[in-house]
């Protein structure tokens, strides 16, 4: 970079050459003005109603295309013999995989003390939590009979039945729903004192109330503040092995089974790194038109995107070599059946999918991102973030549907064809994702105050004025 | 419990941390002992400058771990042996590597909401009322960008004359009474 392009912008660091974390000139007072007027308005902008109506239309699609499934039955889905995982089980590990990288943020990234998080940490945890509710429909309706899915359960019942706990079906069961709540939990905790903030910034009785019902009653003492840093790092310190092993989980539920393409054990890091992949993608998706929209270029900086986009570069890293090591064990192996099957992954009647994800999760990103110029470009790193999300599913799609239709026996082959309730429940839960969201940004403080202020210059303890001379 | 009358204490507004602690310090080496400060945002120096060093929260959430742990693996092993043994090949039903998993999850699930409610308890809340939010100038500054430090009628050495005095001298940007 240009010594005069640092020294004529001061959203640049002189010091460092980097971007600054929060652009100079913000003080506790206008930090918070900026994020509690954005929730605490009367005013929603148009373009909120613009992309609710989409977001809640596409949910209404997914909820006609529940109904009709409980109506029905899993029939009305592509999934057959031998492909009977579909498109149910690739959008749950895919949206599971997506929701990685707001606890990755919120917590491993707390851990290691990178502060540049604070900013991004709130939604990306947001994210999650949306993430993981759409991910956790999938399993439930490809059950076949939801209403029965408490049976996963382990409970008392009159049948005298108990779960298999040596299944790894089964430890999703507890995996997933661990997630959700510790996730849920941590999101919450973490806006407890941002809600104390709204109930005393508020204007309208209601929000007085209802902002005040939820900060249970904060009123920031010191000791409180203590028990509670205490209980953020160790949510964080519980989290972090957490969603290492959701993934790890997740993965087993392939890496168990004998199939070629699935029996690595491989899959565990790479599962969980493509998990991180796809989720930082996504929080650029969100994050990109959230600070352009709502003006946070102060908060959500430069810096912010770049650093995002070197977590993309390693991890996408992490995932090339998954897909390296897939072809070299399916040649060192010597197996006749992990032979076959990489090369009707790669040049099948599907092998198209492949192809995509190449190019989506290596080609694309892994050239272009080493380069600070584009990971500080805006439209460039909002580019990637859809190519990468657009080439983790397709890689979701190459793991689950490549590996089923062509086994061992060519008498039992077959093929996978997705019918349009497939793919009414995949776009009807991204509606619901946005819909979610949108309703997350309209009422809740979408980034982090006080962890924020931990930021600013006024928070730095300065010895004691020098009175003036004489006195 | 019937209302409580009278004063709860007096609070004392600065406009940044380092006054916060100084005074918060020196208060503590005059021998107050009921006294807390109030912050917009976590102040580690502040907390150690009125005595409070170390808290519950670890112990609760290690509890809470261990009681998971023990909680889903004896679950497993009773469901798997006697409550419903499946004889698959003549494997043997006490298959403890398979019981891993649940049992790091709830561990995990156990400890995450002891750490979190456990610290919610520990500060008393959810409360519904408080004195300070009594105080005019409390509700504008303590949760967005000032530091308070109150003074609480119940340390023995509270005389509300003297102690407004005492308070004075910190040159704050005001001192309030707080009722209760």
């Amino acid at each position: 970079m240009a010594t005069s392009e640092v020294k004529d912008n001061p959203r640049i660091d002189p010091a460092t050459g980097e971007y600054r974390v929060i652009a100079p000139g913000q003080t506790f007072r206008s930090v918070t003005e900026k994020i509690t007027r954005i929730v605490l308005t009367p005013v929603t902008p148009l373009g909120w109603f613009a992309l609710f109506g989409v977001g809640g239309a596409l949910a209404t699609m997914l909820l006609v295309a529940l109904t009709w499934l409980f109506l029905v039955g899993t029939g009305i889905w592509g999934i057959t013999q031998p492909v009977a995982w579909g498109f149910a089980i690739i959008n749950f590990v895919w949206w599971i995989g997506i929701g990685h990288a707001g606890t990755l943020i919120s917590a491993i990234l707390l851990l290691f003390k990178q502060s540049w998080r604070n900013s991004i940490n709130r939604f990306a945890e947001a994210m999650t939590i949306f993430a993981v509710v759409c991910a956790g429909m999938f399993p439930l309706i490809h059950v076949g009979r939801p209403w029965l899915a408490y049976w996963m359960l382990p409970y008392p019942s009159t049948m005298n039945v108990w779960p298999q706990f040596r299944s790894p079906l089964m430890w999703d069961v507890f995996a997933v729903s661990t997630y959700a709540i510790i996730s849920i939990v941590f999101w919450y905790i973490g806006m407890v004192p941002d809600f104390g903030t709204m109930r005393d910034r508020a204007e309208s009785n209601f929000a007085k109330f209802a902002y005040g019902l939820c900060s249970l009653g904060w009123r920031g003492s010191v000791r409180h503040w203590a028990r509670y840093e205490t209980a953020s790092l160790l949510l964080a310190g519980l989290a972090t092995p957490l969603v290492l092993s959701v993934h790890t989980v997740i993965s087993f539920d392939f890496a168990v089974a004998v199939l070629p393409g699935w029996h690595t054990t491989i899959f565990p890091p790479y599962f969980v790194a493509g998990a991180i992949y796809s989720g930082f993608a996504m929080v650029l998706t969100l994050a990109i038109p959230l600070r352009k929209f709502y003006h946070l270029e102060a908060l959500v900086t430069e810096r912010h995107i770049d650093n995002m986009g070197k977590v993309m570069l390693a991890t996408g890293f992490i995932v090339a070599y998954g897909y390296a090591m897939e072809v070299f064990m399916a040649w060192y192996s010597a197996s006749h059946w992990e032979a076959f099957m990489m090369w009707n992954r790669m040049f099948g009647p599907m092998g198209w999918a492949y192809w995509v994800l190449v190019t989506c999760n290596l080609a694309i990103p892994l050239t272009t991102l080493w380069s600070r110029k584009l990971r500080t470009s805006i439209p460039f790193m909002f580019f990637i973030s859809i190519v990468v999300n657009t080439g983790m599913w397709f890689e979701r799609f190459v793991i689950v549907v490549t590996s089923l239709y062509r086994d061992f026996l060519p008498s039992s082959w077959g093929t996978y064809r997705a019918t349009r309730w497939d793919y009414m429940t995949y776009v009807g839960t991204l509606g619901l994702f946005t819909a979610l969201f949108l309703l997350f940004v309209r009422f809740l403080p979408m980034i982090p105050m006080s962890e924020i202020r931990t930021m600013l210059p006024g928070a730095k303890i300065m010895p004691k004025k020098v009175t003036e001379a004489g006195d | 419990m019937p209302p409580r009358e009278g004063i709860y204490g007096l609070l004392a507004e600065f406009d940044t941390p380092g006054d916060l602690i100084r005074a918060a310090r020196q208060a503590r080496l005059d021998g107050w002992r009921r006294l807390d400060c109030y912050t917009p945002y976590p102040v580690e120096e502040a907390a150690e400058a009125i005595g409070f060093h170390r808290n519950k929260v670890p112990l609760l959430t290690l509890v809470g771990g261990l009681m998971g742990l023990a909680a889903m693996f004896l679950l497993e092993v009773w469901v798997s042996v006697l409550a419903y043994p499946l004889n698959i090949g003549g494997r043997p039903t006490y298959s403890w590597p398979a019981f891993i998993v649940p049992a790091y999850e709830w561990t995990i699930l156990f400890a995450g909401l002891s750490a979190a409610f456990g610290m919610l308890a520990l500060n008393g809340l959810p409360a519904l009322y408080h004195p300070l939010f009594n105080a005019p100038n409390f509700r504008d500054g303590a949760t967005t960008d000032k530091f308070f430090l109150c003074l609480e009628a119940l340390d023995p050495k509270f005389e509300l004359v003297e102690a407004k005095k005492y308070l004075e001298s910190f040159q704050p940007v005001s001192v309030v009474e707080v009722e209760y």
